[in-house]
């Protein structure tokens, strides 16, 4: 989706703030959200992707007046509901509907090796990959209205694949409900000047992880 | 660093979040328990280890052992998630990691400009301006604009190298050794190790003369 979360290549945000010392929350309900992620994935209410393009599909002035954490906690109040964990009604009430039915997929022993594991998104491939180190490729142009990884200002763009990561989870199809269809990632690399113009660095170079299937002969 | 800020209203540069978004997580969280989905004591846990238990002490560690330990460094550049995981460091964000070795030919730098992924057990959870939109939009088309932002000159014929991150590899700067540096402990090295430099944002500290 052409959404406002594809900043890359804009350049009227003003200059790069920050803080020092910063401390990992800022407020108490920071904390709170960035908690409920691991045990809601653990309950299984989204996949990553999911999560990505709940955060995607929200307006574009609301996605640049919210912080980090007001993204996260958007995705999940849309999620609940779309997947049925939680009524509309029960989330303006802050009340179940109903007594209680589930127990909790992530408790306190689960924590530490849950997060000590995560949840890879490399899996066995479904096809082989048409590209190898070295070879010449070109972003496809193409703009889905849905979840996809390619950056706006790669698309169209030539570039040398650089490595081959090996076969990971399509997003563009996983966060549809649509299956993993793992298949091989690269990262290439890409001229500054071919993205960017005559102006760029001569030698500065920008790399991108891009799916197989974003990608296509020159 | 050009636009430091050190008041608490202004941590995002020009955010701030309205106060009823308190009330918003909390009814989230208590509707979420009663309804028996989440364990708040789990929600402390995961709290407790990325406030307390995970930082960028972790990835100093790794890049100060690659700088003493030439097969190290070896495993590190060629098998990073692995090399990564001898120092006990792994999980969530860092799944799959890949380390970027600075030369005196390529400075690297990482970014993710369409979220806001980072390698949480080796840097711990993101600074907020890596999360905002003046350097998730900026630091691929202008890198030494960006990079002057945080003190750092580069040459305009060395090669800055920009990762975007939009896949699941999670990728750490690995800094060069700074000049003057021999001699030290490995535990010394480490304390010269800033997150920043880790980024690609900073440069590892020169040792005190």
């Amino acid at each position: 989706m052409n959404g406002i979360h594809d900043l890359g290549g804009a350049q009227d945000y003003g200059p790069v703030y920050t803080e020092t010392n910063e401390p990992p929350f800022h407020y108490d309900w920071e904390r709170r959200v960035l908690g409920l992620f691991p045990a809601l994935f653990a309950s299984g209410a989204f996949h990553v992707d999911e999560f990505r393009h709940a955060i995607e599909r929200m307006g574009p002035i609301e996605y640049l007046q919210g912080t980090y954490y007001e993204h996260w906690l958007h995705a999940f109040e849309t999620l609940l509901v779309e997947k049925g964990f939680v009524s509309a009604g029960e989330l303006a009430s802050g009340k179940p509907a109903a007594a209680r039915t589930a127990t909790p997929a992530l408790v306190v022993d689960g924590v530490a090796p849950l997060l000590a594991t995560g949840a890879s998104a490399r899996m066995a491939e479904e096809k082989p990959p048409r590209f190898a180190v070295g070879d010449e490729v070109r972003v496809v142009n193409r703009h889905p209205t849905g979840h996809t990884r390619i950056p706006r200002y790669a698309r169209g763009r030539r570039g040398t694949i650089a490595l081959d990561h090996g076969a990971f989870v399509y997003p563009d199809t996983v966060a549809h409900g649509r299956g993993p269809h793992p298949q091989h990632v690269y990262s290439v690399s890409f001229a500054a000047r071919e993205l960017w113009g005559a102006d760029a660095a001569p030698h500065d170079t920008v790399r991108i992880d891009l799916w197989d299937d974003y990608l296509e002969a020159p | 660093m050009g636009h430091s800020h050190d008041h608490d209203h202004e941590h995002d540069g020009y955010q701030t979040p309205p106060e009823s978004i308190a009330l918003r997580v909390k009814a989230l969280e208590s509707l979420l328990v009663e309804k028996g989905l989440v364990d708040p004591a789990a929600i402390d846990a995961v709290v407790d280890t990325y406030e307390h238990k995970v930082g960028p002490r972790n990835g100093a560690k790794v890049v100060a052992k690659a700088w003493v330990d030439r097969e190290y460094k070896a495993r590190l550049l060629s098998d990073a998630t692995a090399a990564i995981a001898e120092l006990g460091f792994s999980g969530v964000q860092g799944e799959d990691m890949v380390v970027l070795e600075n030369t005196p030919e390529v400075h690297n730098v990482t970014v993710c400009t369409l979220c806001s992924c980072y390698p949480w057990p080796t840097l711990g959870l993101p600074p907020a301006w890596y999360k905002a939109a003046p350097y998730r939009s900026r630091v691929v088309i202008d890198p030494r604009g960006v990079l002057a932002e945080f003190g750092l000159d580069i040459p305009r014929d060395k090669e800055i190298r920009v990762w975007d991150s939009t896949a699941e590899l999670r990728y750490m700067v690995l800094p060069e050794r700074p000049a003057g540096s021999e001699g030290l402990s490995e535990e010394e090295l480490a304390a010269l190790v800033t997150r920043d430099s880790m980024i690609g944002t900073g440069l590892a500290l020169a040792p005190k003369a």
